[in-house]
């Protein structure tokens, strides 16, 4: 009764056989063109500098700076750039791993930095310092609103449009938009002691922040929220800063008295301490890259506007600028 | 079967009707009515509210655990055996990538290229479902090349495959195990329940430092959400044979292992298909989640075009997704549906089947030796027709987006004014103590004293949770959308029953809304309902519905033809058919489709969390992005864990309790 269902499984595995044995010896012309069309650089050199894992924190900025760091040790050093598309928190776990090596764009985390520096915690990653970029975080409206009602902009009038602001999820108060749970936010602080008649919603992600301060701005919506520069959705929809109180060092300590604004932060580079010491000539490049958030924005324009795929994007911004890039090559 | 999931183990299980005894809604109201008198004094006290980012002891106590375990790779034996078992998955799912997906270094294709693929999976699909099965399998690889996600694919393929291969290789052993012993039933059903209601977002961070990051963390979690749908179903595939079969062949003498080999699990091989069916769609629901500890396949181009808000990439991308699950889902089908029919006919048309696989397999591997050798079969020949097809999505969802925002927006703004904030009031503003034995009470009403025990348990876990408020908020969001599930389910599965056409239209549709990663859609939704608990209720209707629509389509067409005859010729309108006749013998399936309804809805919890619904969303979403809220992410992930057990029994129970049967 069952014979043609056994033969099934024979006559399968009959062929998975076949195929490896397949497998086993090599084509034709496949194996010559696959030395010519391998990664750059010569052989010598591939094997000096190894793999790099570099993680990829998801949001646009960040892969320009990685593809640019990594399609640079690529295509100078023959390195085997590997992309990992990872949150912060997962990326510094990887350190501790060795499933990454470096974190290129870094907006301060302490308790990480506990965790896993050498000071206090496993020592299995250190600070390489900064990439140039600033770090600017804050509290901002679309531009038509900053237009219509210039004064807006100071956080001591806000009270007065409250009302405005108030959407289907502020139950009567001002909305103010929290962001993606990723990022460090005094929010609910601030507006609790500067008296500000709003709540706080969360956002939930990078992607719905952006989507809503899009809307905003094309159906004049009001909305106030917390967003952050260099952020390639600036260029396409300028959004404008609201001035808290200046921030002054311990204003935001402890978290629940914070009453200012957020400090511009130096972006750095994170980097695993095994692959620093490896002498890789990568490890070079990272701890001398260094830009503006206008090289960063530029890339990022190319991948999120022009839809270009990060690593043509990168290329392209490496040939265009040979000068900025040779300052980052080991001497 | 079409791509239905069954969640919570009880789509197989029988479920009777809610509403059979007036008494039961009478009591139903007098409990509301008490609640509200009882509210209208209380409002706003003791609601146990924590601000989005406050948290408690109990959080930090779970988050310190997270930091003892990184402090003790070194010594921890669990962590030394998973980082072997990482290690190992790596090397051979490495091996896998390179021979159809990856490079093999130092060609600069893979070991087999696209030809040789699709032939060889051609005459696989050709062997185990026949012919119309393999020329859907290959025009579904084909347009995996044509949209230009060849790589991105067979990445998917390998972690789907090598997940569901692991987890048959435990779940099935572990199902035999179950049917035949109440006390692992006992023992297991938490676990599995556990293991299907908590979100995925709660445990990926625990299992990098357990498998590390990459193709090991993805198969690690997909195992992790496909094991229990094959386990449930197999094993009560596997009990529900026949006692008087069991019992005849007893007679004859046979030991427990013929019992097993021969008789038991024979007769539930198609129950047993349908498990493993199940447990492929659910680890394809894992492919974009994966993505998030860089897990490789096609989840990356769309987390990546979401970052950048490029929909049509997205769609793409998601759309490749769909295909296979569709490829998958109807491959299974078809073998399960052959196996019998092969079997039934017997060994006629044996000896000519075998030859025609003998030859075709040759010209297979013919063709995996082109693909070997030539480049032009290996690598799949570049077209536009992904970027295309980005395109057309993109300027249609924005033509969408700017077009019917205002009208959406007011949608949005009367269903929250009218329904969510109301209940929402009702449930999160009341004192918790009145909440919970208000939500008791209604569980009694709805399940007897078993039901509502379990309810006590449950509300016990969430008060200890320390995320009371956020419990109720989420709960509200779950009620309103499986309100909104079960107004489209009952309207379209109506319809769809009635009208052939319209299933034959519809079911692809339904297909594709439950199979396309929510991630694709969320971009559009924000942009017609800003981020809101709205947009949250549609995305999960979106996911939820599909299950529902099928469940009450199924059940509207059991109801037997010549009874709805009988109704017709005695005079009835259509409208009295369905109302009378059609939809009260349907009562079993209505009920199924609320429950799994509630169940898909909460399933999209966390996905809320991402589009502006806050509450027990948002705090896992927190707990994955911030090491200092690890816990309250932890403590969010039980809380979700008990409201779907809740929620589950609550309803199975009342089914039970009126006790009409689904079959």
């Amino acid at each position: 009764m069952k014979r043609p269902i056994k033969r099934t499984p024979a006559l399968a595995a009959a062929a998975v056989g076949a195929l490896l044995v397949l497998s086993a010896c090599g084509g034709g012309d496949i194996e010559q063109s696959g030395s010519d069309s391998g990664a750059g650089g010569d052989d010598s050199q591939a094997a000096e500098c190894g793999d790099v894992n570099m993680a990829v924190n998801p949001w646009v900025g960040y892969q320009a700076s990685a593809y640019v760091v990594g399609e640079l040790a690529a295509s100078e050093f023959g390195c085997t750039v590997e992309y990992r598309d990872l949150k912060e928190e997962v990326s510094w776990a990887g350190f501790s791993s060795g499933d990454v090596d470096v974190v290129i764009e870094d907006w301060g985390h302490p308790d990480l930095e506990k965790q896993y520096f050498a000071k206090s915690g496993d020592g299995s990653a250190e600070d390489f310092g900064p990439n140039g970029n600033q770090g600017v975080i804050g509290w901002y409206v679309p531009p038509w609103l900053a237009k219509e009602h210039p004064d807006i902009t100071d956080w001591e009038n806000l009270n007065q449009y409250a009302e405005d602001f108030a959407t289907s999820e502020s139950g009567g108060q001002g909305q103010f938009l929290g962001s993606d749970p990723s990022y460090v936010q005094f929010d609910e602080a601030i507006v609790k002691n500067l008296d500000l008649n709003f709540k706080v919603v969360f956002s939930g992600s990078e992607a719905a922040s952006i989507a809503a301060f899009k809307k905003a701005e094309e159906n004049k919506e009001w909305l106030i929220g917390y967003f952050y520069e260099p952020q390639w959705f600036m260029s396409e929809v300028p959004l404008v800063k609201v001035d808290l109180p200046p921030y002054d060092p311990g204003c935001q300590e402890p978290a629940s008295a914070a009453d200012c604004d957020y400090p511009v932060t130096e972006l750095k580079k994170i980097v695993s301490t095994e692959w620093a010491d490896s002498g890789s000539p990568a490890v070079e490049v990272v701890k001398n890259f260094e830009w503006t958030n206008e090289d960063q924005n530029a890339v990022a324009a190319m991948i999120s506007s022009d839809g270009m795929a990060p690593e043509d994007a990168a290329m392209q911004w490496i040939e265009d600028n040979p000068d900025k890039v040779e300052g980052w090559m080991p001497s | 079967m079409s791509v239905t999931a069954v969640r919570g183990g009880s789509g197989v299980e029988g479920i009777g009707s809610l509403l059979r005894r007036p008494p039961g809604w009478l009591l139903g109201v007098a409990v509301l009515a008490l609640w509200i008198a009882a509210w209208a004094g209380l409002r706003g006290n003791d609601t146990l509210a924590l601000p989005g980012l406050g948290r408690t002891g109990l959080h930090d106590w779970f988050t310190g655990l997270k930091g003892d375990l990184i402090d003790s790779r070194e010594s921890n034996v669990l962590m030394q055996v998973t980082g072997v078992l990482a290690d190992l998955l790596a090397s051979i799912g490495g091996w896998l990538q390179e021979l159809v997906a990856q490079p093999a270094f130092p060609r600069p294709v893979p070991q087999v290229g696209w030809l040789g693929v699709i032939a060889v999976a051609a005459w696989l699909s050709h062997a185990i479902a026949g012919w119309r099965i393999t020329l859907l399998v290959v025009a579904s690889f084909l347009s995996f090349g044509l949209l230009g996600l060849w790589e991105d694919s067979l990445d998917t393929l390998i972690v789907t495959f090598f997940a569901v291969g692991i987890a048959l290789a435990i779940g099935l052993p572990l199902a035999v195990w179950m049917a035949t012993s109440k006390t692992v039933t006992t023992l297991l059903t938490p676990v599995l329940d556990v293991l299907q209601t908590v979100p995925a977002f709660i445990y990926l961070l625990p299992l990098t430092l357990f498998f590390g990051i990459g193709l090991p963390a993805a198969v690690a979690a997909t195992f992790l959400y496909a094991l229990a749908p094959v386990v449930r179903i197999a094993a009560h595939g596997i009990r529900s044979v026949a006692a008087s079969t069991l019992e005849a062949t007893d007679s004859l003498g046979q030991t427990g292992r013929q019992r097993l080999l021969q008789v038991q699990l024979p007769m539930a091989k198609k129950t047993i298909i349908v498990g493993i069916n199940q447990t492929v769609m659910a680890a394809l629901s894992m492919a974009t989640i994966a993505a998030f500890v860089d897990g490789p396949g096609l989840g990356q181009p769309v987390l990546r075009a979401l970052s950048a808000q490029q929909v049509g990439t997205a769609f793409v991308a998601g759309f490749c997704i769909v295909i296979m699950a569709v490829m998958l889902d109807r491959t299974t089908t078809a073998a399960s549906v052959r196996a019998e029919t092969v079997a039934r006919a017997g060994g006629r048309d044996v000896r000519r089947h075998r030859i025609v696989l003998a030859v075709s397999g040759a010209a297979a591997l013919v063709l995996v030796y082109l693909s070997r050798t030539y480049l032009w079969a290996a690598e799949f020949p570049d077209t536009d027709l992904g970027s295309s097809v980005a395109a057309a999505v993109q300027s249609g969802a924005d033509w969408v987006t700017s077009t019917f925002d205002v009208v959406t927006s007011g949608v949005k703004n009367q269903v929250t004014a009218l329904l969510l904030n109301p209940l929402q009031d009702l449930l999160a503003n009341s004192p918790w103590w009145l909440a919970a034995v208000a939500i008791a009470a209604f569980a009694l009403v709805l399940g007897g004293v078993r039901g509502c025990l379990t309810a006590g348990v449950c509300l016990a876990g969430i008060y200890l949770t320390d995320l009371w408020n956020d419990s109720m908020v989420t709960l509200t969001m779950v009620l309103v959308a499986t309100l909104l599930v079960m107004v489209l389910a009952v309207v379209l599965g109506v319809w769809m029953a009635r009208r052939p056409s319209v299933d034959t239209v519809l079911r692809p549709v339904l297909d594709a809304g439950q199979t396309m990663p929510p991630f694709v859609y969320l971009i559009p939704a924000l942009l017609l309902f800003g981020p809101t608990r709205f947009t949250a209720i549609v995305a999960a209707v979106i996911y939820a519905a599909p299950v529902a629509i099928k469940l009450v389509a199924d059940g509207i067409k059991g109801v037997s033809p010549t009874t709805v005859e009988a109704a017709t010729a005695a005079g009835s309108t259509p409208w009295q058919v369905i109302t009378r006749v059609q939809l009260p013998m349907a009562r079993g399936g209505l009920v199924l489709a609320a429950n799994q309804g509630l169940l898909f809805v909460l399933s999209m919890t966390v996905i809320g969390g991402l589009v502006g619904a806050g509450a027990l969303g948002y705090d896992s979403v927190l707990g994955f992005s911030q090491g200092e809220f690890f816990g309250k992410g932890i403590a969010a992930g039980a809380a979700i864990v008990f409201l779907g057990i809740m929620l589950d029994r609550v309803t199975r129970r009342a089914a039970e309790r009126t006790g009409a049967g689904v079959h």
